[in-house]
C-alpha cells in the first residue's frame, strides 16, 4: 500500500462545482434556499428538508481545528508522521484536510486553533482544499 | 420484533483462530458453518436461509451446497452480524425461511482468498477523505477522540486503562491471542500508530470466523443445545465518512441502535448482567458505555479505570478479551456475538455467574453503522 501515488478525487456530477471551485481558488458550499441549511458534501438537494431549491456559494475559508490524528503509518504520497485533520468551517460543515505550513506535532496542532483554507494544486484537473494556521490579522 | 420469538440454537467459531495459513476466507466461513450446524445437531440440508457480511452470500450458499430460500448480504462493516441476527429474526417470524445460518470468515492476517472490500465502498470517502492520506482503520476511526478528550478531560492514561482491563479478561481465556497482563506504562510505551493511539490501543489483525444458526423458539426447545433467545435488537447507520460524524463525542448510530434494542427487549440497564462493546480501538467501549446509556457523558473513562468492567466488577465488559486482546479478523462483530452466546449458555472461559441477559453492541465502518442484540437464556 505505501507504494504509488496519493489517491485523487474522481469528481462526479454532483461534486463538479466543488472541484471547479477549488481549481479557481474558491471553497464552495451549498445552501438550502428553503430552510437555510448549509451543507457538505455536495448534493442536488438539502439533506435536512429535501428541497431541491439550493444554491452554491463561496465559503469564507475560515475554520477551526476540530480534531485530528498524526499518522505514523505509511501511505502513498505521504511522508509520516502527518496529520489527518477535520476542519470545522465557520459556516457549520466539517471537512477533512491536512494542516499545511505547520509542524505535524501535538504541540503545534492545538484543538480549536483558527485555520484558513488554502489550495494544493495536484494537476490541471485536481486542486485539493487544505487548511493552514490562520495568520495574525 | 417479538421478544424471544427466535433463538440461537447453534454457535461456533472456526476450529482455529489467530494465524490460519491453511484456510482461504471462504474455507473459514465453511469451517465455522459446519461447526455451528453440528453444534445445533442439524445437517446442511436443514439450512434454508443464508446470511453473511463482507462476502457474497451466494458464494457461501454454493460452497456449502445449499440453494436457500432467503439471502442477506448486508455489508456495513464489523457490526453486520448484529444486523443479520435482527434481519434473520424478522425473516423467520415472517415465515420467509425456517433455519438461518449466519457466517463470518476473514483471512485478515494471512490474506488468503480475500477479494475487494469487506464493506460497501463510499463515493464521498473516495473524493473527500482518501486524498488526505486515510488508509487503514487506525487512520480514520481514531480521528474523533481528541475532541472527546478535550471536551471531557479524558487522559491518555485513562484511555490506556481500557486495554489494560481487557487484557485482564483475556488472561482468563485460553483462546485469546494475547494473555500476558499489561500496565498503563506498557500501553503508553508501545509504538505510536496514529497519535494519540499507540499499538496496544489498537485491535489485533488475525484470521478466523464464526457462525450462528437461528430458528423459531418453539422448535429450539427440542434441539441439542439450550436455546439462547434473541430478546431485542436495534440497528442504525450515520455516515460512511468519519469526518461527517455529527458529534465527535457521541455516535448517533450507537444511540439509535442501543435505544431500540433496549426498548424492544423491554429491559433497563440494571437488568444487564453481561456486556460486549465492539472494541476495534480503545475509545470504543467509552463511546459505547455512554451512548448505550450505562453512564452519563464523560463518565465512561473513569468508570472503566475504577474497575467496574474488570473481572469481578459490577458490569463485566468484553469478557473474551475483546478485539484488543482476543482476536480481530477485521469484522469482529461475530466474535462478540459468540461470547454473548457462550455467556448465556454458561460455558464462557470467564463465565459471569448466573448471567441471564447479555447485550452485544457492534460498530461498522468508522462509527458508520451499528447493531445491538439483547440475548437471554430465560424464555
Amino acid at each position: 500500500m505505501p507504494q504509488g501515488e496519493r489517491e485523487l478525487p474522481r469528481p462526479t456530477p454532483e461534486t463538479s462545482h466543488f472541484w471547479e471551485g477549488t481549481r479557481r481558488g474558491e471553497l464552495r458550499l451549498q445552501r438550502c434556499e428553503a430552510c437555510g441549511t448549509v451543507y457538505f458534501p455536495p448534493r442536488h438537494f438539502c439533506p435536512k428538508c429535501g428541497s431541491t431549491y439550493v444554491s452554491v456559494f463561496r465559503a469564507s475559508g475560515r475554520a477551526t481545528l476540530h480534531s485530528y490524528v498524526i499518522s505514523h503509518l505509511p501511505a502513498p504520497g505521504f511522508e509520516p508522521p502527518y496529520a489527518i485533520a477535520v476542519a470545522l468551517l465557520e459556516e457549520g460543515p466539517k471537512m477533512m484536510c491536512n494542516i499545511l505550513e505547520c509542524a505535524q506535532t501535538p504541540e503545534a496542532l492545538v484543538l480549536d486553533m483558527p485555520l484558513d483554507v488554502c489550495f494544493e494544486k495536484i494537476n490541471d484537473e485536481i486542486t485539493l482544499p487544505q487548511f493552514r494556521p490562520a495568520r495574525e490579522s | 420484533m417479538r421478544p424471544n420469538s427466535v433463538a440461537i440454537v447453534g454457535a461456533s467459531e472456526t476450529t482455529e483462530l489467530g494465524k490460519v495459513p491453511t484456510m482461504s476466507q471462504v474455507q473459514l466461513h465453511a469451517d465455522a458453518a459446519l461447526n455451528a450446524i453440528a453444534d445445533a445437531g442439524l445437517e446442511l440440508g436443514d439450512i434454508d436461509g443464508i446470511a453473511t457480511g463482507g462476502h457474497n452470500p451466494v458464494e457461501i450458499a454454493h460452497y456449502l451446497g445449499i440453494v436457500p430460500e432467503w439471502l442477506d448480504g448486508t455489508s456495513v462493516g464489523g457490526c453486520s452480524f448484529m444486523l443479520l441476527v435482527r434481519h434473520a429474526a424478522a425473516a423467520i417470524n415472517e415465515g420467509l425461511c425456517t433455519t438461518v445460518l449466519i457466517t463470518h470468515g476473514e483471512s485478515g492476517r494471512s490474506g488468503l482468498g480475500r477479494h475487494g472490500s469487506s464493506i460497501f465502498p463510499s463515493l464521498f470517502q473516495q473524493q473527500f477523505e482518501r486524498p488526505y492520506g486515510v488508509t487503514r482503520p487506525p487512520t480514520m476511526f481514531t480521528i474523533p477522540v481528541l475532541r472527546y478528550m478535550k471536551q471531557y478531560g479524558l487522559t491518555e492514561e485513562t484511555l490506556a486503562m481500557v486495554a489494560v482491563v481487557q487484557r485482564e479478561w483475556a488472561g482468563l481465556n485460553p483462546r485469546a491471542s494475547f494473555r500476558d497482563s499489561i500496565t498503563v506504562d506498557d500501553v503508553l510505551g508501545s509504538r505510536m500508530i496514529c497519535y494519540p493511539f499507540r499499538l496496544l490501543m489498537c485491535c489485533l489483525v488475525t484470521d478466523g470466523g464464526g457462525a450462528l444458526v437461528l430458528t423459531r423458539s418453539e422448535r429450539a426447545r427440542d434441539m441439542r443445545r439450550p436455546p439462547v433467545y434473541v430478546r431485542g435488537t436495534g440497528e442504525s447507520g450515520e455516515t460512511p465518512l468519519i469526518s461527517q460524524m455529527d458529534d465527535f463525542t457521541s455516535s448517533a448510530a450507537f444511540r439509535v441502535a442501543g435505544a431500540r434494542a433496549f426498548a424492544s427487549a423491554g429491559i433497563s440497564h440494571g437488568d444487564v448482567d453481561h456486556l460486549m462493546i465492539y472494541d476495534a480501538f480503545a475509545h470504543l467501549p467509552i463511546y459505547g458505555l455512554e451512548d448505550l446509556g450505562f453512564v452519563d457523558r464523560g463518565e465512561a473513562g473513569p468508570f472503566i479505570a475504577e474497575g467496574h468492567t474488570r473481572p469481578g466488577g459490577s458490569l463485566p465488559l468484553n469478557t473474551n478479551g475483546g478485539g484488543l486482546s482476543y482476536m480481530h479478523s477485521g469484522m469482529y462483530g461475530m466474535y462478540a456475538l459468540q461470547e454473548g452466546v457462550r455467556q448465556m449458555r454458561g460455558e464462557a472461559p470467564a463465565q459471569v455467574e448466573d448471567a441471564e441477559i447479555s447485550v452485544v453492541h457492534g460498530v461498522g465502518g468508522m462509527f458508520g453503522a451499528s447493531g445491538t442484540v439483547v440475548l437471554t437464556n430465560v424464555a
